[in-house]
């Protein structure tokens, strides 16, 4: 039997788009902590006022999951990475407390014109493949069943879902400031799924048995049942959208190229290449940037979505990492991506760290530990789930269990997790964290990959050979 | 670690597994005496043919396992039968829609996830399907077929209950609720949500009239409904025509002498039914239902062929049989060497061979078996003239042996 009344209670707290509203809310109510801002340089935070009180700052889409699982009391991240999670697990250990009414916008499911999709009625009656790409896969299919849609497949994606429609994905189920603002990026609102407010959540063994009621009681005042959408966002559903009809004709080879930090690498070596782009530079970023070459269509989306969706066909050729094309191939090992060369740019490597405190030096001993019962289950966190799975697999540590994470694993060690795959550079953040490298499983760098039918197809083929050799051009 | 079993799955023991063949083998007799023959389905389907139909509730698809296969790149999911007739009438498409009319039946196991862990994630069905033919007797054949397996099976009190998805889509239509109300009243009475309906507003009085005596009545007979025809002669036309459907399938089943009741609330889960449709009741619990329905096999890209069928629950029905002792000590033979030298266990095994070769049961015993749960137990001693003690263990008696002629005579005989 836990001894609940003595623990400590400890707090998920969101990066990102709610890091400084909650810091507000949080100083307001005088549960403080001294460090929670964007220039957070540690990620444990301590409460000036209650003892017994820690706080993680964790990315959001990793709150619901670290709460659920136990590693937290409370969380606090937006309602629809917890709708996201409780969509799929409704029976689970998470719980809603309350909203805590900020935030902004809306998780809306969108179409383009193109698509010839007007209304729900249409979408339930369509007997055809739907296409629909989301950041909230389970969102997605949730609001599929609901309608009874009758043939959909969902792409899950890192980000960018709004550069996919019409050409790659029918549907996007995706965050919307408001109506209007899904309309500026030439999508027409279907549907709104949900209102994106900060949630407070708690995980239900904690609730049901430990005290949490000091902490509570502080965000008492600021708590509402029902979220309060801005009545601007209502006024919007009324009102006709003029959506703006762009043309995006299709082109016979499709390029796909990364966007975050990868982009400003890449558009130095596109320049290399001699290939002229407009709007893929550090002074702004298309989504659609065009190239001299008028029979090639270009879109910017997430390095870690590219191999399945060169897979696909929606691009013939990629510039993405390594490691993501690794990644893919491990989930899917006879997929039809190919890399042709790597870039040499950005180079990292991808290595399993423990904490610097583990008796272990390398994996072999590692696994000893995990076979003289040391852990109930080694607890991996890793962004790339494949590749951890199958490198634990190889080196047959068992028990395991793996927490996806969303970037920044070494956050999870060593309470929350025992083990981390990820990418590092020079290894400098993880000693900072006081974490030691035990295996490096491989080095990751730009590269170039292709769709193998695109390759082979007889209209594909020589122009995917000039561009291949005019991109091979760029490597010094 | 003390139980390393999968939530939600269960194991079947040899009793189990008593019970299962026993049901598994009646109703594989009844189905091939009535000329159906049996098929078996993949355990992996493409998810889209249980949501290609649009049938099936939103709450029921979001119970299936579905994954991406290892080349599931294309975002196709598959996903372990959660149902037993929609991968049938796919096979039935794919295979044998050029044969006029088809019978059909299997024994399979479905999964689907439950999370209160009061039921199984993965259930035992035995099912039988018809395509084409014309209406009427094939239904009334399904409900026959269903009740005589049932009732060789030896369950007793046994109740049959009769509804129409027809009707209950036409008295639902009587609401005049909007398409949005309608999709979500049909979810809810589909989940077993009776009250939903007679929670909502209706219409008229006469439609209140309608709900009350077909809700608050169970009709015996195909004279009940020969009295809702008569006191509701406003009713529209569908709802006349899913009555007179009803109404020639009980006159039958009254005329077969085969007793049922009329309950129209009773059913749920019919999701793609159009006709009629009914259930088994034992001891408060379903032990098996089925139904018509005619749009499935076109919903799913096949010809336009009406079809029925039905499917008995293994695992309610396992709960129900009383278990025969197994009835040991009547044919089982122990062969069990005095000593364990090579030349005797070579003997041991010779000697079970031939009386297995006989058609007899012959279990070796290395270790110490107790010789009483056996009819017979032959001990080897492999020592001349008489190499062999046989003991009766029901006559209490032994003798000594010299050949195995001699033993198979006296088994034989025994």
């Amino acid at each position: 039997m836990k001894d609940y009344q003595a623990s400590y209670i400890k707090l998920a707290l969101p990066k990102g788009r709610f890091l400084s509203p909650t810091a507000s809310l949080l100083a307001e109510i005088d549960v403080g902590f001294e460090g929670y801002s964007d220039k957070a340089k540690q990620y444990r935070l301590r409460s000036a006022r209650f003892p017994s009180l820690s706080a993680k700052i964790l990315q959001e889409k990793d709150i619901p999951i670290q709460v659920a699982v136990g590693n937290y009391d409370l969380g606090i991240c937006g309602l629809d990475w917890v709708e996201e999670f409780l969509v799929k697990y409704p029976a689970g250990a998470l719980v809603k407390i309350a909203s805590l009414n900020y935030g902004e916008g809306s998780v809306h499911v969108v179409t383009s014109a193109q698509a010839g999709i007007t209304s729900l009625d249409e979408l339930a009656a369509r007997r055809n493949d739907c296409r629909i790409v989301s950041e909230y896969p389970n969102l997605s299919e949730a609001f599929a069943l609901n309608l009874r849609m009758r043939r959909f497949r969902i792409f899950p994606v890192w980000g960018a879902a709004e550069a996919y429609p019409p050409e790659n994905a029918d549907l996007a189920v995706l965050w919307g400031r408001s109506r209007a603002h899904i309309a500026t990026q030439g999508l027409i609102p279907l549907e709104k799924l949900l209102p994106v407010t900060a949630f407070l959540i708690a995980n239900r063994e904690s609730l049901e048995n430990k005290d949490l009621s000091q902490i509570l009681m502080c965000f008492d005042s600021k708590l509402s049942a029902e979220p309060q959408t801005p009545i601007e966002n209502e006024l919007n559903i009324r009102k006709e959208l003029k959506i703006p009809r762009p043309s995006w004709p299709a082109k016979e080879i499709n390029l796909a190229l990364p966007d975050g930090h990868q982009q400003a690498s890449t558009a130095q070596f596109l320049k290399q290449a001699g290939l002229t782009l407009q709007g893929y530079s550090e002074e702004g970023v298309s989504r659609r940037p065009s190239a001299d070459l008028d029979w090639l269509g270009i879109k910017v989306i997430r390095p870690q979505d590219m191999p399945l969706q060169v897979a696909n066909g929606n691009f013939d050729l990629a510039i993405t990492g390594e490691d993501w094309l690794r990644e893919h191939l491990c989930r899917f090992p006879s997929s039809p991506v190919k890399k042709l060369f790597a870039l040499g740019l950005g180079t990292v490597k991808i290595v399993a760290a423990v904490s610097q405190e583990m008796p272990a030096t390398d994996i072999d001993e590692l696994r000893s530990l995990v076979q003289s019962n040391k852990f109930a289950h080694l607890k991996v966190a890793s962004e790339y789930i494949n590749i951890a799975d199958k490198y634990l697999r190889d080196n047959h540590i068992n028990p395991y269990k793996l927490i996806p994470t969303w970037g920044a694993s070494e956050a999870f060690l060593p309470e929350d997790a025992d083990m981390l795959i990820d990418n590092t550079q020079t290894g400098k953040t993880l000693e900072q964290h006081q974490l030691k490298i035990i295996d490096v499983l491989f080095r990751s760098s730009a590269c170039l990959i292709a769709n193998k039918d695109s390759l082979a197809s007889s209209d594909k083929k020589e122009k995917m050979k000039f561009l291949t050799q005019k991109l091979r051009a760029g490597l010094k | 670690m003390k139980n390393q079993k999968c939530k939600g799955m269960r194991d079947l023991l040899p009793q189990d597994m008593l019970r299962f063949r026993r049901i598994e083998d009646t109703f594989r007799t009844c189905c091939r005496n009535w000329g159906y023959q049996e098929v078996r389905t993949p355990t992996l389907e493409y998810l889209y043919l249980f949501t290609a139909t649009g049938t099936l509730t939103p709450s029921m698809l979001s119970k299936v396992y579905s994954f991406l296969d290892w080349d599931g790149w294309s975002g196709e999911r598959v996903v372990l039968r959660p149902d037993g007739t929609i991968p049938v009438a796919r096979l039935y498409i794919d295979n044998l829609s050029e044969q006029e009319l088809v019978r059909l039946f299997y024994v399979t196991n479905i999964f689907a996830f439950e999370g209160t862990g009061k039921k199984n994630r993965e259930r035992w069905q035995c099912g039988a399907e018809f395509f084409g033919g014309a209406k009427l007797a094939p239904d009334v054949e399904i409900v026959l077929l269903a009740e005589e397996v049932i009732r060789r099976l030896g369950i007793s009190n046994v109740r049959l209950q009769l509804s129409h998805a027809g009707l209950v889509k036409a008295l639902l239509k009587e609401f005049n609720l909007s398409p949005a109300e309608e999709a979500k009243m049909t979810n809810r009475i589909l989940e077993g949500n009776w009250q939903a309906l007679t929670k909502a507003k209706s219409t008229t009085p006469e439609v209140d009239r309608l709900m009350a005596a077909l809700l608050g009545l169970k009709g015996k007979s195909s004279s009940f409904l020969h009295n809702v025809k008569a006191s509701f002669p406003k009713v529209s036309r569908d709802f006349k025509s899913s009555l007179e459907d009803l109404l020639s399938i009980t006159t039958l089943l009254d005329n077969l002498s085969c007793s049922y009741e009329i309950d129209i609330a009773a059913i749920h889960g019919f999701e793609y039914y159009t006709g009629i449709c009914f259930q088994f009741l034992a001891a408060g619990e379903k032990i098996g239902g089925g139904g018509r329905y005619d749009k499935l096999v076109p919903l799913m890209n096949g010809e336009d062929i009406p079809a029925c069928g039905f499917a008995l629950y293994v695992d309610p029905i396992m709960k129900l049989l009383a278990l025969e002792k197994e009835k040991k000590g009547k044919s089982g033979i122990l062969v069990k060497g005095k000593e364990l030298a090579p030349e005797i266990i070579k003997a041991c095994f010779a000697v079970a061979e031939s009386l297995r070769d006989a058609g007899h049961s012959a279990e070796l015993g290395f270790t110490g078996q107790e010789e009483s749960n056996y009819r017979w137990v032959i001990l080897i001693s492999g020592k001349e003239p008489s190499p062999f003690v046989l003991k009766d263990c029901i006559q209490k008696r032994r003798r000594d042996a010299a050949s195995m002629a001699e033993i198979l005579k006296v088994v034989r005989g025994g």
